[in-house]
């Protein structure tokens, strides 16, 4: 606390009301009846609430089909955490050369990120087609037949890639800025003492760069837990069969769609709260207070 | 004597070679690879919109990469099939309340917390900080109930007011405001300055990157909203323009692959246009801050 306050009493309590008045309506009082929910057996229809205990969980935790959704999406979020974020810092070490025309690869590659997952699932599921997709006709000629629409396999590779593509813009951003915030003197000093560029990369570039790589770790696990829900809604909707049926589809379906499952749904919000929240804290312990851009 | 000299001249030999290298060799092989990554990058959108010119018949025709000759017909038959004029202007709504909304909110909270004394300020920013525990699909179904309770579903409200509420921009504008000097607001008191006055003619104006980069990745984050507009927002008055792409998708039975790609086309401007105007101002943002 500094001396250089203002002296008012009451304005600073009058400024933080709005914010802290929308997080107890809209963020702790339904977080609050989702943990109640989750401990009753609901009939909307007959307005009946029952008090059933753990046994939403008991059951979602022994039903193959939520073991099924959670490890689909555990799957999915590895590669494009893996994947993405490796090619993603691929292009922006290229992209950040100081070299003349270097710009314009910049802009060339972060503008996916303006692209929302309902419109990546669109484009991907055209060059995907299995009768006019280039890619897949592209495929086709030198002997590998891929189709999203029979295959779980390659429905599930569908989404993955377009997904990955989808989040390169986002992560280039970010990891520019966080080279950019790198001393090039370090690097040059490094480069005279005779270090050369894969040393350069993990002695230096990498090390300094965690908090960001952290950062991005954290933003692409939530994109593929949550955001990806449209995506697979224009495309998949979930199948074939359950092959791209992630958590957060499961839980739209149940929550949504079947008006018995009202309880087993935020039994599932529950479970995701526990997962996020274990990585947000994660995220504190190693990378600190930093960046909180969404 | 003569040794040496040999040993110089292959010296300046090696380092004239090295040059080359460094200044011809190196660029063009850099130069080779961002082609290719970003040609990567580039190609599925480049196709989608070459192939919102084409008729059926044309993109039927396997790796037919010329234009079409259905632009006029593909984009109209978008434009009012999924009736993209008006959801445009109810997405531009939310597009714009929700960044304005949350940036005004945050500097407001961050002012609070750095400039005065606030008793329970830990518990301030713990509960602040609770929203990045809880996003939306954590607690959709009682969120959904709650807009239900309060009839706001099919409203401006609904798909605007839970967004508000941010422990980014919170946390990103006190993190800023502590880095300033705090020369400023002795001097802005000396000068008989009040808190508003040095809010909005001091505060503000140094911290519009930042407000320029929170903006633009608010206003692409919720022209991109989904879910919760597929939930709560039926109505053609509030119906938000990424859902307009899965009523293109399912129409009766073969996907019209012209037209979906032309309503894409028409949906992805405004938040590309954004980017590409703020692109600058976004980057500075995130280099310009320091760490805490």
């Amino acid at each position: 606390m500094h001396s250089s306050s203002f002296p008012s009493r009451w304005l600073p309590y009058l400024l933080i009301a709005p914010s802290a008045l929308l997080v107890v309506i809209f963020f702790i009082y339904p977080a609050l009846q989702s943990l109640y929910l989750s401990l009753y057996r609901v009939n909307l229809v007959r307005g009946q609430y029952l008090y059933v205990g753990l046994e939403n969980f008991e059951r979602l935790l022994n039903s193959q089909e939520y073991i099924n959704s959670l490890v689909t999406t555990g799957t999915f979020t590895l590669f494009v955490v893996v994947v993405g974020l490796s090619l993603s810092l691929l292009l922006a070490l290229g992209a950040s050369q100081r070299l003349r025309g270097f710009s314009i690869y910049r802009t060339l590659l972060i503008w996916p990120f303006a692209l929302s997952p309902a419109i990546v699932g669109a484009i991907w599921a055209l060059i995907t087609d299995p009768t006019i997709g280039v890619l897949t006709n592209g495929l086709k000629s030198i002997g590998i037949n891929f189709n999203r629409v029979t295959s779980s396999s390659d429905a599930f590779l569908f989404i993955c890639i377009a997904a990955t593509w989808n989040m390169l813009g986002y992560n280039v951003i970010f990891f520019l800025a966080g080279l950019k915030n790198i001393p090039p003197e370090l690097l040059e000093a490094a480069s005279l003492d005779g270090a050369n560029v894969w040393v350069r990369f993990w002695k230096i570039v990498f090390p300094l760069l965690s908090p960001t790589t952290f950062f991005l770790l954290i933003m692409n696990t939530l994109y593929a837990c949550f955001e990806v829900f449209g995506l697979i809604d224009v495309t998949t909707q979930g199948g074939p069969g359950r092959a791209t049926n992630m958590l957060i589809y499961k839980l739209y379906n149940d929550g949504f769609k079947n008006i018995n499952l009202i309880g087993s749904a935020s039994a599932q919000s529950i479970l995701l709260l526990i997962m996020v929240t274990t990585l947000t804290l994660l995220q504190f312990r190693f990378a600190g207070r930093r960046a909180f851009y969404r | 004597m003569r040794a040496w000299a040999l040993r110089t001249s292959t010296a300046q030999f090696d380092s004239q070679a090295q040059a080359i290298k460094r200044k011809v060799v190196y660029p063009v092989v850099m130069h080779a690879l961002m082609i290719l990554g970003v040609l990567l990058v580039i190609f599925p959108l480049a196709y989608a919109i070459i192939l919102s010119t084409q008729a059926p018949s044309e993109y039927y025709q396997i790796g037919n990469l010329l234009p079409g000759s259905h632009v006029i017909n593909n984009y109209t038959t978008a434009w009012t099939r999924a009736n993209l004029g008006q959801l445009m202007i109810n997405t531009f709504i939310v597009a714009l309340i929700v960044p304005i909304g949350k940036i005004a909110l945050s500097i407001s909270a961050a002012f609070a917390l750095v400039y005065f004394r606030v008793r329970g300020a830990p518990i301030i920013l713990a509960i602040l900080f609770l929203t990045h525990l809880l996003p939306l699909p954590v607690r959709i179904v009682p969120t959904y109930e709650l807009l239900t309770q309060i009839q706001w579903v099919n409203t401006f409200q609904g798909l605007t007011v839970p967004f508000l509420a941010s422990a980014t921009g919170v946390l990103l504008f006190r993190q800023f405001f502590r880095t300033l000097s705090l020369d400023l607001v002795d001097a802005a008191r000396v000068d008989g300055a009040g808190p508003f006055q040095f809010l909005f003619r001091i505060l503000i104006p140094v911290s519009r990157t930042n407000i320029g980069a929170l903006f633009l990745i608010e206003f692409i984050y919720m022209w991109n909203q989904y879910l919760w507009p597929l939930l709560v927002a039926n109505s053609i008055e509030t119906r938000q323009v990424q859902i307009g792409i899965k009523q293109l998708v399912a129409t009766d039975s073969v996907i019209e692959w012209g037209v979906l790609m032309a309503g894409t086309g028409m949906i992805i401007i405004p938040p590309l246009l954004l980017l590409l105007l703020l692109q600058g101002t976004l980057m500075n943002g995130l280099t310009s801050k320091e760490d805490i």
